[in-house]
């Protein structure tokens, strides 16, 4: 179910933390919420949630209007960075409690934890309390706990953020195919660049309380809209007013008219990858990235001089910097 | 492995622990109950079960259950506004929980004469009465369920209030479903200490009880009684069943925590 907000405007004191955001989520899309910490994604997500209230503008959860909703009532599932477990509930219990709140019948609350817990892969463990699990293993539980109640939407608030890096790359994959499985419009906040990518179908990314482009990965890297944008989904350089992939910088063992010259300050081979930290002649450092066969090709070595020339570039209006 | 953690079992301070102790708590209570076995198990049952030193006892626990009732409620509801709520002069409520551990006992006793006794101001005159007495002791043991909840309070994850809220918990609900489970080993904590002080309390209890025997005479002011007459084996009987008493609380709440924490963390 689609989720929109508009003009939403949030402050703490004299902070501002969301400025008139406006912000179309279609249903069964897995969004991610993509920005440095303070950006203002988390009050947004928390705002939808009804666990804030905006001082302007309005929330809309599949077409009807729930900025003055409790959070209760609003049927959506929220799921913390540090897993919010109930301490003193079991699995079984944890998953159980929006049913149990609800007052479904026993055997229904019973069968449906059931299948909860082996839809989020913690057979065996319905009896153990919070403190008897991993870290990965109680986000888990934590998730299933909030699709226990069949939400309109999915909420997740940098949810493997507290993670050790290997199961966050096993938790977000795992998390890609249960939205295939699941399809509930899904809503990500992460501070991670790849994780989005790599997550999400969409992302919108944040920036000084403020939306700054919403799109595909793909057009996020492709199209960025502004330098921040550009800086924040993958790695540039600096090239006068225009901006450059490293991957995009093209290395010559001689000058032809467009190009920079600067010197090979390190080379280091990372498998088919070789990354290449250079300084302009005319100041400036730069990041280039070649293929391994580009690198051999070139003999390039530390001290080496070379000549650099973008093979495409961005130029944004008013040349505004990172 | 011949690596020893830092400061785990020299036996000096051992030594030392063990002594002090012996010698402040474990020795005169060992004194009390041998002096109250001074005429034999036969005697020592003859004081305990007269009808003046049951009635004491009997109301002794009447009124520190009573006491300790209302201090769980109001103690965590206190905590509860200390934590959560924001309020000019917080500061300075909070210290005020303190003073009636600060206030000499018989000092306390002295005030709620003037305030609730036949003259006081707000006319009202619980003076002695077992209502009196309640109150008293209501007032010594205010501190202890307080000071037990409001750190763990302090601690509760707020975020565990959130998520039952978006799962369709009402205020209510994730207070009794959520916040009171987690406070439950607090509070009990709290009670058990206010109660073992309950049933020894004199200092603030003399004054406004006014010891009518079989009334409003309560098990320490019995035993005070005794010691004044010279019914010296009677006064160690009776303290060796609130001795008793005491630790069989403390006991029965340190069970209770280990087992109510095992799960926490």
């Amino acid at each position: 179910m689609s989720i929109v907000a508009t003009g939403v405007t949030k402050r703490f004191g004299e902070y501002t933390a969301l400025d008139d955001v406006n912000i179309a989520i279609p249903g069964g899309s897995l969004t991610a919420l993509l920005g440095p910490s303070g950006s203002g994604k988390s009050t947004l997500l928390r705002v939808i949630a009804g666990l804030e209230t905006p001082d302007a503008g309005d929330v809309e959860i599949d077409g009807t209007d729930v900025t003055g909703v409790r959070p209760q009532d609003r049927g959506v599932g929220f799921v913390f960075q540090h897993y919010a477990a109930f301490k003193h509930m079991t699995v079984r219990d944890n998953i159980g409690f929006g049913l149990t709140v609800r007052r479904r019948a026993k055997a229904e609350i019973r069968e449906r934890v059931a299948e909860l817990i082996c839809l989020v892969q913690l057979e065996g463990l319905g009896d153990r309390y919070p403190s008897q699990l991993s870290g990965g293993q109680r986000q888990r539980m934590a998730l299933a706990r909030a699709l226990a109640v069949e939400p309109s939407v999915l909420l997740l608030d940098e949810p493997f953020g507290a993670l050790d890096a290997r199961v966050r790359t096993e938790l977000r994959r795992w998390l890609r195919r249960l939205h295939e499985q699941v399809h509930v419009t899904t809503v990500l906040v992460t501070h991670d660049q790849e994780e989005a990518m790599e997550v999400a179908d969409r992302i919108a990314v944040m920036d000084h309380a403020r939306l700054q482009q919403v799109g595909t990965p793909r057009e996020l890297y492709e199209e960025p809209s502004n330098p921040f944008v550009m800086g924040f989904v993958g790695a540039v350089n600096r090239l006068g007013d225009s901006f450059v992939r490293p991957h995009d910088l093209e290395l010559r063992p001689s000058a032809n008219g467009v190009t920079h010259p600067a010197r090979v300050e390190r080379v280091t081979h990372l498998g088919f990858e070789v990354r290449v930290e250079l300084e302009r002649e005319a100041g400036g450092a730069l990041l280039a990235q070649l293929t391994r066969d580009e690198a051999d090709e070139l003999g390039i070595a530390e001290g080496d001089r070379v000549h650099v020339a973008p093979r495409k570039e961005r130029v944004f209006a008013g040349g505004a910097g990172i | 492995m011949s690596r020893r953690r830092f400061g785990a079992g020299t036996p000096l301070g051992l030594g030392i622990a063990v002594s002090y102790l012996s010698l402040l708590v474990l020795i005169p209570l060992a004194a009390v109950a041998w002096r109250s076995f001074d005429g034999g198990a036969g005697e020592f049952w003859e004081a305990v079960s007269s009808e003046q030193a049951v009635a004491a006892m009997r109301l002794t626990l009447l009124v520190s259950l009573a006491a300790v009732v209302v201090n769980a409620v109001m103690g965590t509801m206190i905590a509860w506004v200390l934590v959560r709520d924001d309020f000019r002069g917080k500061g300075a409520i909070d210290v005020l929980i303190d003073l009636p551990f600060a206030l000499p006992t018989i000092v306390a006793g002295l005030t709620l004469l003037a305030l609730y006794g036949p003259r006081g101001p707000v006319g009202v005159n619980v003076a002695f009465t077992r209502v009196g007495i309640t109150l008293a002791l209501i007032f010594v043991t205010l501190p202890f369920v307080v000071r037990a909840v409001q750190p763990v309070l302090m601690e509760l994850d707020r975020d565990m209030e959130e998520a039952a809220a978006s799962l369709g918990a009402g205020r209510l609900t994730t207070f009794r479903r959520i916040v009171l489970p987690n406070l439950v080993p607090a509070i009990v904590s709290g009670v058990g200490l206010a109660f073992s002080k309950a049933l020894g309390e004199f200092g603030s209890v003399v004054l406004i009880a006014g010891n009518l025997p079989f009334r409003t005479e309560v098990a320490s002011v019995f035993i005070y009684g005794q010691i004044e007459s010279d019914g010296v084996q009677t006064a160690a009987a009776v303290s060796v069943v609130l001795l008793t008493a005491s630790f069989v609380v403390l006991f029965g709440l340190s069970v209770f925590e280990r087992r109510m924490t095992r799960h926490a963390g």
